[in-house]
């Protein structure tokens, strides 16, 4: 018998390719990553509290969190419904409408910034209606939510179509048959089955709106205490050569985004787990 | 117009045609608002001084070497992590081996991390004060504030698009014809492109496409790293920025303009691909 770390297999290469994406990981991803935490580690506990309870630092993590929650609510609704539309109903221009929902994932974000800044300040294409009725979009935390809204469109939409598109239309058509309205159908049928994959999208997006710089720091202002996002925090202390305040502040942000990733993993293998088992 | 049912919907099962126009009414609105105006500002904003006001803004020294840079650092990227993405899949689609999943999971990381932390860790590692800063300082290499910098942190951001395109193909695909091959006599890179490639060449090529488009439009990552030296490390996300912020709109709206015709490409090029690798997978 054959004793090695993989089961046999006839084929070659395991040795070279294994090799070479573990080499590659490690040297790109793994011990940079590192080095933020052995940055981190160089502070006590109390130079560290310090740093990330300092009122500039808890007012950026509270702008940063709370605009997107908001933005990823915001796609979660909107998300949900261009999902349905567009894989439901069909009419001229579909198909373009829904390739430009990956506009955002393609665009550079630092155009995208500059784009809405334009669009939406007071004397933007639609900033200047909003104007008039007293709201102020760019150069507020309303237009760091809306930068974020934007980068964070395409999640929900992607992740919920193919679900729909898996969805048998049995079970809508067995609901009507036993007497439930379109509304019931809907809500009581359909919606648990998308839920899964309104939640991962969600959480996709929210992850994506919390580390995200280029197309906020254009919209935002950049007003400490105000419309100071976390990233832009960290450059700020960064140029400041401040490495170590920009180190502590990352680290948190990291960690963050770690748990994050680690609930999105188990959602999609719950979600992974629940098809295969249906 | 009218908004049907896709003909796949049963007549038992529909909303009432006011319901589909509202919704469809709603759907088309929030497009409009957050992706349509947007795309159409940069376009108005790049032309606001005619069409000679725009070339004259490209053919800037300074927008020409942001682009040379920009060009140069995706093709550094770029085909390293293509060459990645083949050789984790090739490991993890082919072979059964403890720890795959944690393997797959590493590879996601990158998709993860802020830009902006992205950018910070090769400053602590590279940097003047980071942890190989004084060895590099004495070696005279410059990493950081460099092209090498801005490239490392681009093949970072940019990490994952291949592999991840490539890893749940060629799992799909099964090693079937790879070990039909082999038995039969081939050797390794002959299986590999004889059979293989041919298979995941699409996917190859998906990947690709969306890593160019990060790689070309990474911003954060790049700001960090870059020191924003004019005519030497600034990428074209970097000279935008200095235009704007200059109030110089035009040029850097038109620099703009690049970028975005490069993501509608990108993603026409993407659902072309999405229709032929789905093809593919079922008439195989």
């Amino acid at each position: 018998m054959r004793v090695g770390i993989k089961k046999f297999s006839v084929l070659p290469g395991f040795g070279i390719s294994m090799g070479f994406s573990a080499l590659y990981l490690s040297l790109i991803v793994l011990i940079p990553l590192c080095t933020l935490f052995i940055a981190t580690a160089g502070l006590s506990l109390g130079e560290f509290m310090q740093i990330v309870t300092s009122p500039r630092v808890v007012a950026s993590f509270r702008l940063s969190f709370g605009a997107s929650l908001i933005a990823a609510l915001v796609n979660s609704v909107f998300g949900l419904l261009l999902a349905w539309v567009l894989e439901r109903y069909s009419f001229p221009g579909r198909r373009i409408l829904d390739g430009m929902v990956d506009i955002p994932f393609a665009l550079p974000t630092a155009v995208a910034g500059i784009a809405l800044t334009a669009v939406y300040a007071a004397n933007g294409w639609i900033g200047r209606y909003l104007e008039v009725l007293g709201i102020k979009a760019a150069f507020s935390p309303l237009g760091v939510v809306i930068a974020l809204t934007f980068i964070g469109l395409p999640f929900v939409v992607r992740t919920v179509q193919p679900v729909l598109k898996d969805l048998d239309f049995e079970i809508e058509e067995a609901a009507a048959t036993l007497g439930a309205d379109r509304w019931k159908t809907f809500s009581m049928v359909i919606l648990p089955h998308l839920i899964p994959a309104v939640i991962t999208g969600f959480a996709l997006a929210f992850s994506r709106a919390l580390g995200e710089y280029g197309s906020v720091v254009f919209i935002s202002g950049n007003m400490p205490m105000k419309t100071e996002i976390v990233p832009l925090l960290i450059i700020t202390r960064l140029e400041q050569y401040d490495t170590k305040g920009a180190a502590a502040i990352a680290a948190v942000m990291l960690a963050a985004s770690f748990v994050l990733l680690l609930i999105i993993n188990l959602l999609q293998w719950r979600s992974r787990y629940y098809h295969a088992v249906r | 117009m009218s908004i049907t049912r896709t003909s796949a919907v049963p007549n038992s099962t529909g909303e009432p045609a006011v319901v589909r126009w509202l919704l469809t009414g709603i759907a088309l609105t929030f497009i409009f608002l957050f992706l349509i105006i947007p795309v159409a500002a940069v376009f108005a904003e790049a032309f606001a001084r005619g069409f000679a006001g725009y070339v004259k803004a490209l053919k800037d020294p300074l927008a020409v070497s942001a682009i040379k840079l920009t060009l140069l650092t995706a093709g550094i990227a770029v085909p390293l992590n293509m060459l990645f993405g083949v050789a984790a899949a090739w490991a993890i689609a082919k072979f059964e081996f403890p720890g795959k999943n944690i393997l797959v999971s590493l590879i996601d990381l990158p998709f993860a991390v802020s830009p902006v932390i992205a950018g910070l860790i090769f400053v602590l590692l590279y940097g003047t004060y980071g942890l190989l800063g004084p060895w590099l300082v004495k070696h005279d290499i410059k990493i950081i504030f460099a092209v090498p910098g801005i490239a490392i942190a681009t093949i970072f951001v940019t990490f994952p698009f291949v592999a991840r395109e490539l890893i749940p193909l060629m799992q799909l695909q099964a090693n079937d014809e790879e070990e039909a091959a082999t038995t039969l006599g081939a050797r390794g890179w002959q299986t590999f492109f004889r059979i293989t490639l041919p298979n995941i060449k699409w996917g190859i090529l998906y990947g690709v496409i969306l890593c160019n488009a990060r790689a070309m439009g990474e911003f954060g990552a790049v700001s960090v790293v870059s020191g924003h030296i004019r005519g030497q490390t600034n990428t074209m996300p970097l000279h935008i920025e200095i235009l704007y912020n200059e109030y110089n709109f035009t040029a850097a709206f038109a620099v703009a303009s690049l970028l975005l015709m490069l993501s509608l490409i990108t993603i026409t090029l993407k659902s072309l691909l999405e229709r032929r690798i789905h093809q593919g997978r079922y008439s195989r």
